[in-house]
């Protein structure tokens, strides 16, 4: 059943059960997932968690190992890649090198034999601004120049889905700003249903609607952007998707609506409505701009929590905000990032500080560090992004 | 248009190799004097023989520098049927070869990545023939397909062939050793090619709705075009000049003889010389001919 015709809008995308195993290792274990049509989702994770293989098996490149895959309530497990109503944007863009651009674009067009392929697909160039490019082969190009021939081929198919994989990675920021901009234009105006994966936790944050964090074949937690980072739920989101101080103790009291935990001697209130566990041993956290830094210890200070005192280890001045590091003893080191409003730094390096927050801002997660170490801190997303796109960079440069 | 960009480029980094063209020159001279030598001297040689005159009053075998142009003429319409012949057979062996080498050459290269040993242990049975000299495996092959042989009577027993068929001295058995003796140089290029074939380009076209033989037609098959190229190339040529396959001591018999048989019988033989000549010399041209056309056909030139 070759799709011979343009999607009318996006479609709903389900997996029920899905599990994959390769020899040697389970990519993907009991994965659900329900992306509603026209959304716009991300599956953000390290590599190596799976994302791409989910994506791989929605595009009918991998055979799951058991489950379903539905598109727009259609069950396509069984259906091979080229009769998916699905296009992918694949991360080394996979543009064919002995044809010109404006053949690539059409490639799709001509196999499911719509009616002016050339002329859709110049359309389609001309809404990444490339079709002064069309008879040139993608060798010609640069690899910003790459990906966009890369999204064009993919949308000018309509598809009722539409497979990101890290589309954007080797973008410079400004065109990847740009990039990131257009998908989100094309969104909107075509309304297809986009599945993005990625690990760059801001490309997940500013694009999707809805984002996926995922770790070891897994889903940790999912919802809307601003929901995850106000509210994570466990120690790797916590870390993954932005960053977190975290304290761990035993609950030592509570009342209807808060919890107070005993980390180290310093009690912690959260509410308990914005903790996942209200007994035993909690690890709870604050973000880093939630964090007032003090020179002396505030005396009375209801409806906060007062951490310290502690050391400035590190001030990192960057323009607009100031990053401080305070090694407080019985805890790891609490980062605290203080909007620059007054004049000069508050505090130096070897002061002793104080530092608190809004009850309300603190979380609860459901598990302890210790379940995160499997996952080490260097790994940080803007790390892995760096490296990657430094390699690309290279690679790009020795081409 | 597209190479203005480039060529402000290029200007200045011009100058520098210059300097460094006289030790470039000086390294090539081995090369050159080579190539004067042992390729340059007998091509004018067979040249000047190829236009040579029967010496007056003169033994055979006895010719005298002229221009005798009528040589060409006189072996064309002598030897058109080898001249066909040779084409013909080399064709259909480079085809059969082609057609035998590629999914041998796509199983190694790409369906036997994952298992490394396997794929080294495979190319080595396709080199392994060349650890024996090519006229004793074509020898064994006339042993193995002689009328007396257990082949031929076991086919014959069963009917499958009729009792006074015969393998060797047909054009199949000629066309069957050419194939056979030049599988591995169409398969060597075409593994190397597919070997570095980016399977992400198969799912990109898989991705695109194209079913299995839809990407295998529009791109694993331009994408091996080099591979291709070079094998036919490889194959083609010497299998148009072979004259040991086609010879009656091999698989060939006397309806089978190919331009090589015959420049061979006229040089040795016949001792017409620029008989022998002037066919070597329409040999030649017209490979260079051919594979001119082809070449430029297949549009490979910026992928070889």
């Amino acid at each position: 059943m070759a799709v011979r015709e343009f999607a009318e809008r996006g479609a709903d995308l389900e997996l029920v059960g899905i599990q994959k195993r390769f020899p040697g290792f389970t990519a993907i274990q009991d994965l659900d997932l329900t992306i509603p049509a026209g959304s716009f989702f991300a599956l953000l994770g390290p590599s190596g968690c799976g994302k791409t293989t989910t994506l791989r098996l929605v595009a009918g490149l991998e055979e799951p190992t058991q489950g379903r895959i539905l598109i727009g309530g259609k069950d396509v497990t069984a259906t091979r890649s080229h009769e998916r109503p699905v296009n992918t944007v694949f991360q080394s863009y996979a543009l064919f090198p002995h044809m010109s651009i404006i053949e690539n674009v059409a490639f799709g067009l001509k196999r499911r034999r719509i009616g002016d392929p050339l002329g859709k697909a110049h359309e389609a160039l001309r809404l990444v601004e490339l079709d002064h490019l069309a008879q040139r082969r993608p060798q010609q190009l640069s690899g910003g120049q790459q990906q966009r021939v890369a999204l064009a081929r993919a949308i000018v198919n309509r598809p009722a889905l539409l497979l990101l994989d890290e589309p954007l990675g080797a973008l410079d920021l400004k065109l990847r700003r740009q990039m990131q901009l257009e998908l989100k234009t094309i969104q909107e105006e075509v309304g297809l249903t986009f599945l993005h994966v990625t690990h760059d936790q801001e490309e997940a944050m500013t694009m999707a609607d809805t984002v996926a964090v995922m770790n070891k074949g897994a889903i940790e937690q999912m919802g809307a952007p601003e929901v995850l980072y106000d509210l994570p739920r466990t120690v790797f989101v916590a870390n993954f998707l932005g960053q977190s101080n975290l304290f761990t103790g035993a609950v030592a009291g509570a009342t209807d609506t808060a919890i107070t935990v005993d980390a180290a001697g310093s009690r912690i209130v959260v509410p308990k409505s914005r903790s996942a566990r209200h007994n035993g041993t909690v690890t709870v956290g604050v973000r880093p701009e939630k964090v007032t830094l003090h020179a002396e210890a505030p005396a009375d200070a209801p409806g906060r929590n007062v951490v310290g005192p502690g050391r400035v280890l590190d001030v990192s001045f960057s323009g607009v905000s100031t990053q401080y590091l305070v090694d407080i003893p019985g805890h790891d080191t609490v980062l605290v990032f203080a909007q620059n409003t007054g004049i000069g730094p508050s505090a130096g390096v070897g002061d002793e500080v104080w530092t608190s927050w809004l009850i309300e801002h603190g979380f609860g997660l459901a598990d302890g560090p210790s379940d995160a170490e499997r996952f080490p801190a260097d790994d940080s997303t803007t790390s892995i992004a760096a490296q990657r796109r430094d390699d690309l960079v290279a690679e790009l440069e020795e081409g | 248009m597209a190479f203005a960009a480039f060529s402000t480029a290029e200007a200045p980094t011009e100058q520098a190799p210059r300097k460094k063209s006289r030790i470039a020159l000086f390294l090539l001279l081995p090369g050159i004097a080579y190539l004067v030598l042992f390729f340059l001297t007998p091509l004018v040689s067979l040249l000047l023989t190829s236009l040579q005159a029967p010496l007056e009053f003169g033994d055979i075998g006895q010719y005298q520098y002229a221009f005798n142009w009528q040589n060409y003429v006189d072996v064309m319409t002598t030897y058109w049927p080898h001249i066909v012949r040779s084409f013909g057979y080399a064709l259909a062996a480079t085809v059969f070869a082609l057609l035998f080498s590629y999914p041998l050459a796509y199983f190694i290269g790409v369906k036997a990545r994952r298992w490394p040993l396997l794929q080294s242990l495979m190319l080595v049975l396709v080199i392994a023939p060349f650890f024996i000299s090519f006229l004793l495996r074509t020898l064994a092959w006339k042993q193995i397909l002689s009328d007396e042989s257990f082949v031929i009577t076991s086919l014959k027993a069963l009917s499958l062939l009729g009792p006074d068929a015969h393998f060797t001295g047909t054009p199949f058995a000629v066309i069957f050793g050419l194939t056979y003796n030049f599988i591995p140089f169409m398969t060597l290029p075409l593994y190397t090619t597919l070997e570095r074939l980016d399977l992400r380009y198969l799912e990109a076209g898989s991705d695109l709705y194209a079913n299995p033989f839809t990407v295998f037609r529009k791109v694993t098959l331009p994408l091996s075009m080099p591979g291709i190229v070079a094998g036919t190339l490889l194959t083609f040529i010497p299998a148009a000049g072979d004259y040991v396959n086609a010879s009656r001591d091999f698989l060939g018999g006397p309806d089978t003889q190919m331009m090589g048989n015959v420049i061979e019988a006229n040089f040795l033989v016949l001792l017409n010389y620029p008989a022998a000549a002037a066919l070597s010399i329409i040999l030649m041209a017209a490979i260079l001919v051919l594979v001119g056309i082809y070449v430029k056909r297949s549009g490979t030139e910026d992928l070889l």
